[in-house]
């Protein structure tokens, strides 16, 4: 146990270094992706001024455009882009689009008739019309466009962290994957100021009296590019390899924090999500990843797994955890659960994670095939004793195991079955679970030992020498801190793994963690 | 000067335009007048092409101007709208440099027509570095005005340019408009929809209708010899005081009889109208006004019973309506 816990001041003072380059980061990538947002919502806004046959067609594109998910949108980057900060920053200038193009728009047409007729009639050119009385005359229209894209490109911009682009939601996020409050508010705090004190400033510039401050309107752009230039201080390092590291492992002793101090291993790394980490490496964006060890992706995609020869990554065996409330309402519960016990081995499991991952089919159908095959499976007796509620984590895997338990509930009892799954990361559905809000999830005892219990150094250590220690604990200490059964594990062992595309591995004769940092290490 | 043939201009399926044809001469005020949607406007709005004619001829000083680059058109012809459409995020003064600018004067140049502009249109430097919302509507309205007249223009095109006033503030500026000395020397074209207005500011008025022009003609000729009962009719409910008006003492002087006592001190001149007389009546019995006519120095003085018949025998010799 944590002796003494530790309070946001100091975690913030701990990781000043890394949270004035998140910040930095941030910055840079919300100014980088507005000011070319500003480059091409201006011009567009005031074309469709002068077409207006456009002006729906293109209002209508940038508006479909705000309403796609951040994340899908991030996903949607990788195959053009890739991952880093072009992906990122295109994302941010397709959101910052609307509200500029929007109120370019809305500005320009707002401008009084007569005024515009004057300036016609004075003689004045189509240019002088539009930069000597249209603009001016709608900049704080055009300003408030600005700024409202500059308040989402703040929020927005936490998610770039996903797709190794840096900024603060590698704290927040890293944060929810380790159940770590203070790294959350870490980013989050920093965040939210950022948005305040940008959205203040703004409104400054927007009561600024633009017939007074003539040059206002050059200094601008040239604040902008500075602003933006931020995002490239911290990124001026390299190296040999780039390994690209989920949040969640960034923080965990466990994890990288390991690496550098059981194995001393000193890698180029960015931080990037799950999702997109695996295509990454397989398109050779990244060198090294961090992986699980029964991901499907792993066939898929050709790589291989290194061996942990200083065994810093503990067992983690999955198996479903229970509220014990739970067990008492559903008394044929545990005996359910229990079925699939003993049945899913490493390879069975990174076979069912293929199946989905790589083959695109569904986990239901993963589920069912598998139950079938293995005469586990029963047809639904529609039961109506009760409503189970079975949460997940957001990653196929615990989809398949989900579904393999809805129809076993189903076939084996008179309950029925709500599920919740994609409670994104252990924080959230480990709260939910504490919260009352689902009865059962599959959980992973490496997990619950570190993320959960957060178990001193000392203790993990000495749990690392089997897989039954390390469950004997877990179920142990689980029972008493939070009144939750862990059942009996399922068999696979989904521990964490560093991994790297076979072909670069066979070449560079790298096939354990030490090889990988002697390469390294290799002038 | 200006030269208008066959104008026609076409909105979707309506004629604003109809095969319209006038001249303007060198000097002169013209006056289009007619209720709104007779086309007055969109045919003011053609002579500097801020709306391309579909078909027709208009030349100035013999040059045909839809062949001329329409932004160096537009900087020889001053502009006064109705709303005054003064950039509002400019100062009084950037206002009224914009053509110079536009034309590169030095600033010199610009500062002392500026403030030669000032003087005569009773506004003062502190009004300069104002803003236009700072300012009276009539203050407004000569900033249009001046904006107008900064680069001197030999035309002037002026849209209702004294229709957002009140009545009080539109009869003073009024008033000042005829003893501008710059703008005796312009042809000046504009519209309206105050017969009264364009009686008192119009050398010859054309009267529109669906867009055609009905009579164009002096106010005397449009009062005395309408050419059909649209005209009449459009004038009859001020028929009298645009009478007074109009005729003039000189006309009526063969009427007028010459008695009472002449007295050599405050004489009215026979170029006044007969309204302007009567606004000199002090309205007590026995009253005479003393009239000069400079062309044969004489002096007749008359009584306002005397002026009034002398009006009516003047009228009944008119040809009737």
């Amino acid at each position: 146990m944590n002796e003494h816990q530790q309070t946001l001041w100091e975690f913030m003072q701990q990781q000043a270094d890394k949270l004035g380059m998140q910040t930095l980061q941030h910055i840079g990538l919300t100014f980088i992706s507005l000011f070319i947002a500003v480059l091409i919502g201006l011009p567009l806004g005031i074309y469709i001024t002068r077409k207006k046959q456009f002006s729906g067609f293109v209002l209508g594109i940038a508006g479909i455009l705000q309403t796609i998910p951040s994340i899908a949108l991030l996903g949607f980057m990788i195959p053009v882009l890739g991952i880093g900060a072009k992906p990122a920053i295109v994302a941010l200038l397709l959101y910052a689009l609307l509200p500029i193009i929007r109120n370019t728009y809305t500005g320009i047409t707002g401008v009084d008739a007569a005024v515009k007729e004057a300036a016609i009639a004075m003689g004045m050119n189509k240019w002088q019309v539009l930069f000597k009385v249209e603009l001016p005359l709608a900049m704080p229209v055009i300003l408030a466009g600005i700024r409202t894209a500059t308040v989402i490109n703040v929020g927005v911009a936490t998610l770039a962290s996903y797709i190794a682009a840096g900024g603060l939601g590698e704290f927040i996020f890293g944060g929810i994957s380790l159940n770590n409050t203070n790294m959350i508010l870490a980013g989050a705090i920093p965040a939210a100021l950022l948005a305040i004190i940008f959205d203040f400033l703004l409104s400054l510039v927007q009561k600024l009296n633009f017939k007074k401050i003539k040059g206002a309107v050059r200094i601008a752009p040239v604040l902008l590019i500075l602003l933006s230039g931020l995002y490239f201080i911290p990124s001026a390092y390299g190296g040999k390899l780039t390994a690209g590291f989920t949040p969640e492992f960034m923080g965990r002793q466990d994890g990288n924090l390991g690496l550098i101090s059981k194995y001393g291993l000193k890698i180029h790394t960015i931080v990037i999500s799950d999702a997109v980490m695996y295509k990454a490496a397989q398109e050779k964006e990244l060198d090294v990843i961090s992986g699980y060890s029964t991901d499907g992706r792993l066939k898929a995609y050709n790589l291989v797994v290194l061996d942990d020869d200083k065994k810093i990554f503990p067992p983690y065996y999955a198996a479903p955890v229970v509220r014990e409330d739970a067990l008492r309402k559903f008394p044929e519960l545990e005996k359910t659960l229990n079925l699939l016990s003993g049945t899913i081995n490493d390879s069975v499991m990174t076979e069912l994670n293929y199946k989905t991952d790589y083959l695109h089919q569904t986990p239901e159908r993963v589920a069912k095939d598998f139950l079938v095959a293995k005469k586990l499976f029963k047809p639904e007796r529609g039961g109506n004793e009760g409503v189970v509620r079975i949460g997940s984590k957001i990653f196929g895997e615990q989809y398949i195991l989900v579904s393999m338990y809805t129809m076993l509930i189903k076939g084996y009892t008179n309950y029925n079955v709500a599920t919740k799954t994609g409670l994104g990361g252990t924080k959230i559905v480990f709260d939910a679970m504490t919260n009352d809000q689902i009865d059962v999830y599959p959980e992973y005892t490496g997990t619950g030992l570190l993320a959960i219990l957060q178990a001193p150094t000392k203790t993990v250590t000495a749990l690392q020498v089997s897989k039954d220690s390390t469950y004997n604990y877990v179920q142990k200490e689980f029972l008493k801190r939070y009144q939750i059964k862990w059942l009996k594990p399922i068999g696979f062992n989904n521990a964490y793994a560093l991994m790297m595309r076979q072909k670069q591995a066979n070449e560079l004769h790298i096939k354990t963690i030490s090889d990988l940092k002697g390469f390294l290490e290799k002038k | 000067m200006i030269k208008v043939e066959h104008l026609v201009k076409t909105f979707g399926t309506t004629k604003a335009v109809n095969d319209i044809s006038f001249e303007v001469n060198e000097g002169e005020n013209m006056v289009l007048l007619g209720t709104s949607g007779c086309g007055k406007t969109t045919t003011l709005k053609m002579l500097n092409r801020l709306i391309e004619p579909d078909s027709g001829k208009i030349a100035i000083n013999g040059e045909n101007i839809l062949e001329q680059p329409p932004e160096l058109l537009r900087r020889s012809i001053g502009y006064v709208l109705q709303n005054n459409g003064l950039f509002p995020h400019y100062t009084v003064a950037e206002n009224i440099a914009i053509v110079p600018n536009l034309l590169k004067w030095d600033k010199a140049k610009t500062q002392n027509r500026i403030n030669e502009l000032l003087e005569k249109l009773h506004l003062t430097k502190d009004h300069l570095t104002a803003y236009p919302n700072e300012l009276s509507g009539g203050q407004q309205q000569r900033i249009g005005l001046a904006r107008a007249l900064v680069a001197d223009p030999p035309v002037l095109l002026m849209d209702e340019p004294f229709g957002a006033l009140d009545n009080v503030t539109r009869s003073k500026i009024h008033g000042e408009f005829k003893a501008l000395d710059e703008l005796k020397r312009k042809t000046i074209i504009m519209v309206t929809h105050d017969v009264q207005e364009a009686f008192e500011l119009a050398d010859r008025i054309a009267l529109m209708d669906k867009g055609k022009i009905v009579q164009i003609g002096s106010p005397a000729d449009l009062l005395f010899n309408p050419v059909n009962s649209f005209v009449s009719s459009f004038l009859k409910e001020q028929r009298l005081q645009l009478e007074f008006k109009t005729i003039k003492l000189i006309d009526i002087w063969e009427h007028l009889p010459d008695s009472g006592k002449k007295i050599n001190t405050s004489l009215l001149s026979a170029q006044l109208d007969v309204w302007e007389a009567l606004e000199n009546f002090k309205f007590y019995s026995k009253e005479n006004l003393n009239i000069i006519n400079r062309q044969n120095k004489e002096v007749k003085s008359t009584t306002f019973d005397q002026l009034m018949a002398a009006f009516s025998q003047y009228k009944n010799q008119q040809p009737h309506e």
